[in-house]
């Protein structure tokens, strides 16, 4: 048996209602009711086993969290915990007199979703454009003296406008730009050979991102997070299963990434029924993948086993069908073909700019948005 | 560029903060956070208010009589450094 690390940073998926219809959101396919969400004590009292578990980072999200009316009260009771609280947002609806609300219940920083820069390309992927709704809430960010991060999920359909992002980033004040490329996880990988860019758009935009980067050292942090799809060695996905992160969904599942109910052969528990302490250190579901004796070869003997923790096991599950499979994202993994095939198509397809825009399918909910 | 001359002081909402897990002081900041050592932690609490690194040289040097003056603003600047290389420090030169 392992012995549980300690984790960092609380993931709060606070409710599944959003404004917004990204195709490739981290949501699962099968979204809750509003009904099923968990109560304001029940949260606070998650807040405060996360924070005696060892958390220091907290991350308000879901779905849009300003959709939950209690979200200062959940701010407030993070804060009294020593929490560092950032709010993973889509900015709609704008609301600056809210965002003061938070900032005074203790709110640290915010992040704001960008979809496109393109209005039509917005819409295109998100069901509608938001711009003018991020912009007014980045300004409010600014004026509350708020950190600002802008988190751009890259894909075939905006890669192009890299620098527009970086322009956009200088524009709105923000400390820090994420250009994270789509992990093509549940509605991206619905979507995957609509949105998986060529190697020839990566190349480019990795360099407008590196140059970016250089030029705006120690005023915006600029990150560019490559798709596994390309990399030929699998991501540290969550840093380890199990291992820095923790997740709770709205109706209280404790997992250990976005993506984990998906694996249906592990047991997960509900903080309704057990603390988080418990969960993260005795389910036989945060132990399955914890450590290295799950693994399969070529991971077991593998040089790079503590780096990257054998990928993924969510897109293990996904693409092969088996959770404890090598991560098909690695050139060594048996199914490494799959990937390929994926990239081929990718490199086949042109630029899905102008009006050749093909259809997603975007994120649906159930019940009130 | 940070030099003796320069005044320093954490960036907003960069929360200096004791780690009761690890038993060492953390700077938490969007998203992330970076744990201190001993003097680490020592330099940062002098950043919470807005302070000459000069300073910050002095007070550390004379909790450290052991170790040459210029050695322990050699640390100083580099850890100074660091931390503005992350975006958790204002610098300003008079």
């Amino acid at each position: 048996m392992t012995a549980a690390p300690r984790p960092y940073t609380l993931v709060a998926e606070l409710t599944y209602r959003c404004p917004l219809s990204c195709a490739y959101c981290s949501n699962p396919l099968e979204l809750g009711r509003a009904e099923d969400e968990l109560d304001t004590a029940t949260w606070i009292r998650v807040l405060r086993e996360a924070a005696e578990l060892g958390v220091l980072q907290l991350n308000l999200t879901g779905g849009e969290p300003l959709a939950r009316a209690d979200l200062e009260a959940l701010v407030a009771a993070a804060r009294a915990n020593e929490l560092y609280v950032n709010l993973i947002t889509s900015a709609v609806p704008a609301d600056a007199e809210r965002l003061a609300r938070l900032a005074a219940a203790g709110l640290d920083s915010i992040q704001v979703s960008v979809q496109d820069t393109d209005a039509a390309g917005a819409a295109w992927v998100a069901g509608r454009d938001a711009s003018e709704s991020k912009r007014r809430m980045a300004a409010a960010a600014r004026a509350l003296g708020l950190p600002l991060t802008l988190n751009v999920v890259i894909h075939r359909g905006n890669i192009a406008r890299l620098p527009a992002f970086v322009a956009l980033a200088e524009e709105l004040g923000a400390t820090r730009l994420e250009l994270a490329n789509t992990q093509y996880l549940g509605w991206a990988l619905a979507n995957r050979d609509a949105l998986l860019p060529s190697r020839a758009a990566l190349e480019r935009a990795r360099q407008q991102a590196r140059d970016a980067a250089e030029r705006l050292r120690g005023k915006i942090e600029v990150l560019f997070v490559l798709p596994d799809y390309y990399t030929e060695l699998p991501r540290a996905c969550m840093d380890g299963w199990a291992r820095r992160y923790l997740l709770v969904t709205p109706s209280g599942l404790a997992l250990p990434c976005h993506q984990a109910a998906r694996i249906e052969t592990l047991e997960w528990q509900n903080v309704r029924d057990h603390s988080l302490g418990a969960i993260w250190h005795e389910s036989p579901a945060f132990r399955a993948f914890r450590g290295e004796e799950w693994m399969p070869e070529p991971c077991r003997s593998c040089s790079r086993r503590a780096l990257d923790f054998g990928g993924c096991r969510c897109q293990a599950l996904a693409l092969t069908g088996d959770a404890a499979a090598t991560d098909p994202a690695c050139v060594h993994a048996p199914r490494h073909d799959l990937v390929v095939a994926a990239r081929a198509r990718a490199d086949a397809l042109g630029s899905v700019d102008g009006a050749e825009r093909p259809l997603l399918q975007l994120r649906r909910v159930r019940g009130t948005t | 560029m940070i030099d003796a001359q320069a005044r320093v002081r954490l960036a907003p909402r960069v929360r200096l903060r004791f780690d009761r897990h690890s038993g060492r002081h953390v700077l938490l900041y969007p998203e992330r956070g970076l744990e201190l050592n001993a003097s680490g932690e020592r330099i940062a609490a002098l950043c919470v208010e807005e302070r000459p690194v000069a300073e910050i040289v002095e007070l550390l040097a004379a909790g450290a009589s052991d170790t040459p003056r210029d050695l322990v603003e050699r640390d100083v600047l580099a850890f100074l450094g660091a931390l503005e290389g992350r975006g958790l420090l204002e610098v300003s030169h008079p």
